[in-house]
């Protein structure tokens, strides 16, 4: 980046690295898909090399492996019930995709690929469509009851509904647009602020300090929305498999 | 996780399994109160906004497909604003519930019992 210009969304830019091309589709290999297989190589990595030696008494690698697996396997019983263990591997695999994707993007010059919504979105339209198809498998057209709130005054009913309907197809949307508008904004915060540590010379050492606590915030955040992330997947799975009304 | 020595039959490790869950309850040590509350902090804000600008935009796009100018657009505006405000207040009031997100109607109790009582309340 030059000295003299922010430019901010520029870390955000994709472009291939291995250009694939599939009749009309782009198919290409890029920064972001670098950065995903990266994320999964981490992930696989480290609760493979944590878990190796399987002790008793776990080390400190293990015992991070093990949190990690306990953390997830304890948001599933306390939001879904027993009954949510069965989706454990999928829930186990978004925190921790979205976890080490965050926590990469930290890593200067990387690139984090949960600032794009089209990732987050993809995710989140698995969750929801998941979700849905198994609150039909489990209740068949009684899912639809979902949006009829219990002990609803028959008048409410054309008023309700709608926010209903409106609210549930929200899901997905809140769900990517919280997850990427966090990465997104703290990134470019990071990145304005260290241009201007660049530009005011010595005087940079305020923003540099600046910078310092925003990176703090921004690992905070990055931990944290891979929870929020892993926690609101659990909850609306908990809807669908223990209709509450 | 830990494997012992000597290799246990699949039936023996399932009951203590099955046993080992049972005292382990639903008592997760999941995410300790701050972090939690700091979640729903973040949950709620994005809540509201993502309600109002999809209830708009639904509505601004119907409006240009149908031509119905500004009607359809008042209209999920309004739907838009009631969804955000629900989904927050629900937010809110299933802080308080270890389970049921919906304990609108009381029945988030009724869950618990249904699903061998896993949630915890202890917190």
């Amino acid at each position: 980046m030059a000295a003299k210009t922010i430019d901010p969304l520029h870390q955000f830019e994709i472009h291939p690295l291995l250009p694939i091309k599939l009749g009309a589709v782009d198919v290409s290999f890029t920064n972001s898909s670098l950065w995903m297989m990266l994320s999964v190589i981490a992930v696989t990595a480290f609760l493979t090399l944590a878990m190796r030696h399987r002790a008793l008494v776990p080390g400190r690698l293990q015992s991070v492996a093990e949190l990690s697996y306990e953390f997830v396997a304890g948001m599933i019983r306390d939001n879904v019930g027993q009954a949510g263990m069965q989706y454990f591997p999928l829930i186990f695999t978004l925190f921790m995709f979205v976890l080490f994707g965050n926590l990469l993007g930290m890593i200067p010059y990387a690139f984090t690929f949960t600032s794009h919504i089209v990732v987050t979105f993809a995710m989140a339209l698995v969750v929801f469509v998941g979700v849905t198809v198994i609150g039909f498998v489990k209740h068949g057209l009684h899912f639809l009851r979902f949006f009829l709130p219990h002990g609803l005054p028959i008048w409410m009913v054309p008023i309700l509904v709608p926010i209903e309907v409106l609210s549930y197809f929200l899901r997905p949307i809140s769900l990517s647009v919280r997850l990427f508008a966090n990465m997104t904004a703290g990134h470019a915060m990071l990145k304005v602020f260290g241009g201007f540590t660049v530009m005011l010379g010595l005087f940079g050492i305020a923003p540099l300090a600046l910078n310092i606590a925003v990176t703090a915030l921004e690992l905070l955040v990055a931990l944290l929305q891979a929870y929020v992330f892993t926690i609101l997947t659990c909850v609306y799975l908990n809807d669908a498999l223990n209709m509450s009304h | 996780m830990t494997e012992p020595k000597a290799p246990l039959s699949l039936d023996e490790l399932d009951a203590k399994l099955r046993r080992a869950r049972q005292e382990a309850g639903g008592d997760g040590a999941a995410g300790a109160a701050p972090a939690k509350a700091l979640g729903v902090g973040f949950r709620v804000g994005i809540e509201l906004v993502v309600a109002l600008v999809v209830g708009v935009g639904i509505g601004y796009f119907l409006d240009v497909w149908l031509g119905t100018k500004p009607w359809l657009m008042l209209v999920f505006f309004v739907l838009g604003t009631g969804a955000g405000i629900v989904n927050v207040w629900r937010v809110v009031t299933g802080l308080d519930q270890a389970v049921g997100y919906r304990g609108e109607t009381g029945e988030a109790a009724s869950k618990t019992g249904s699903d061998d009582g896993g949630g915890s309340r202890s917190r």
